[in-house]
């Protein structure tokens, strides 16, 4: 029993938590380098549907986003819940793709407008008629590299 | 002799640096983005007389999605699961099927005379069909694509099509070639 005592008396030291902030900061810095700042705040929901073919976006920062899906929650009551086309920061049509394309293009460096990728971002659930209409609106602006968001999955 | 300083309290710098870290979790998103690639066609010239672009028969097969999400490929009704063997089939032409596309012979830089399939994949879809059929008939036409590519840097490198350098790939892409063209659109089998 004695064996079990022993130690009672003696006061434990403290942890020092010096190193905490270390550890801490190791995590600041990994999301520092894998994380991207958000641009825009998405007014739409937006699911992507799954795709095992799916391959990574090369230059992240030629690539530019329409958002197709319904308005989230608290705009449905101005917007309603029909799918739309949200372009940067606020609900656009069609017609707008044209001028949100030649803006993109202008802000890319003159060696990389070729390389410029419009990227899809479309809700699941939305039909493929609104879709349609953009593809032909890019056709149009000779916007040609396309892809269409997925995940990787299954 | 200068004085003994005491040591600063360091327990709080923890806190400075979660509140870094609450911040870039907020402000940032995991920069993963995936997905098809794909070219567009361009816009056919308004002045230009339409061209009737005869593609043999043979040489393209035509998907069609319709408001339901039910495909058509060729001339029968096929589920999405299938959809993968019958592109498959359709490239390779492995019975030299008079219906299916001509396999021509072609000089390929660096490999000499391989036989090049013809075939179209002609996809067409309604305005009714959903985004997620659409993206898992494309995902589809892409694997049939993907599995051929791998099978002939098998056969011509020894290696998946990914583990080859640049220019093996170039030279397999120009073997299998991914023919997708995404038709002007049309409404088939419109219901409502």
């Amino acid at each position: 029993m004695s064996m079990f005592k022993k130690g009672e008396k003696k006061e434990m030291p403290g942890i020092s938590s010096g190193s905490l902030s270390d550890i801490v900061f190791m995590l600041l810095f990994f999301f520092m380098v894998t994380t991207q700042m958000r641009e825009t705040e998405n007014k739409v929901v937006v699911k992507i549907p799954q795709a095992s073919e799916s391959v990574k976006l090369e230059r992240k920062d030629l690539s530019s986003y329409i958002n197709i899906g319904t308005p989230i929650r608290s705009l449905q009551a101005q917007y309603g819940t029909d799918a739309r086309i949200q372009l940067n920061d606020s609900f656009k049509t069609v017609d707008d793709i044209r001028d949100f394309v030649a803006a993109e293009r202008d802000s890319k460096s003159e060696a990389d407008r070729s390389f410029m990728t419009i990227c899809i971002r479309a809700d699941q659930d939305v039909r493929m008629g609104i879709i349609t209409d953009v593809k032909q609106e890019l056709r149009r602006c000779s916007a040609l590299k396309i892809m269409y968001s997925a995940r990787k999955g299954e | 002799m200068a004085k003994k300083t005491p040591a600063i309290n360091s327990s709080s710098t923890a806190d400075i640096a979660f509140l870094l870290l609450c911040y870039f979790l907020m402000t940032t998103t995991m920069g993963s983005q995936t997905g098809l690639s794909r070219r567009l066609p361009p816009m056919p010239d308004p002045n230009q007389k339409v061209e009737d672009q005869k593609v043999n028969r043979r040489n393209i097969i035509i998907v069609k999605i319709n408001s339901a999400d039910r495909i058509l490929a060729g001339s029968e009704p096929i589920d999405v699961s299938q959809l993968k063997d019958k592109i498959k089939i359709f490239l390779t032409n492995p019975t030299d099927d008079p219906n299916l596309p001509v396999m021509e012979p072609t000089e390929i830089e660096g490999l000499g005379n391989r036989k090049v399939s013809k075939g179209v994949i002609s996809l067409q879809n309604d305005r009714g069909t959903s985004y997620q059929a659409y993206i898992a008939v494309q995902n589809e036409l892409v694997k049939a694509v993907n599995e051929l590519r791998d099978e002939a840097s098998m056969r011509e490198f020894g290696k998946k099509f990914l583990a080859l350098d640049e220019d093996q790939q170039k030279i397999i892409k120009n073997v299998v070639p991914q023919q997708i063209s995404e038709a002007e659109p049309k409404d088939v089998g419109k219901r409502r």
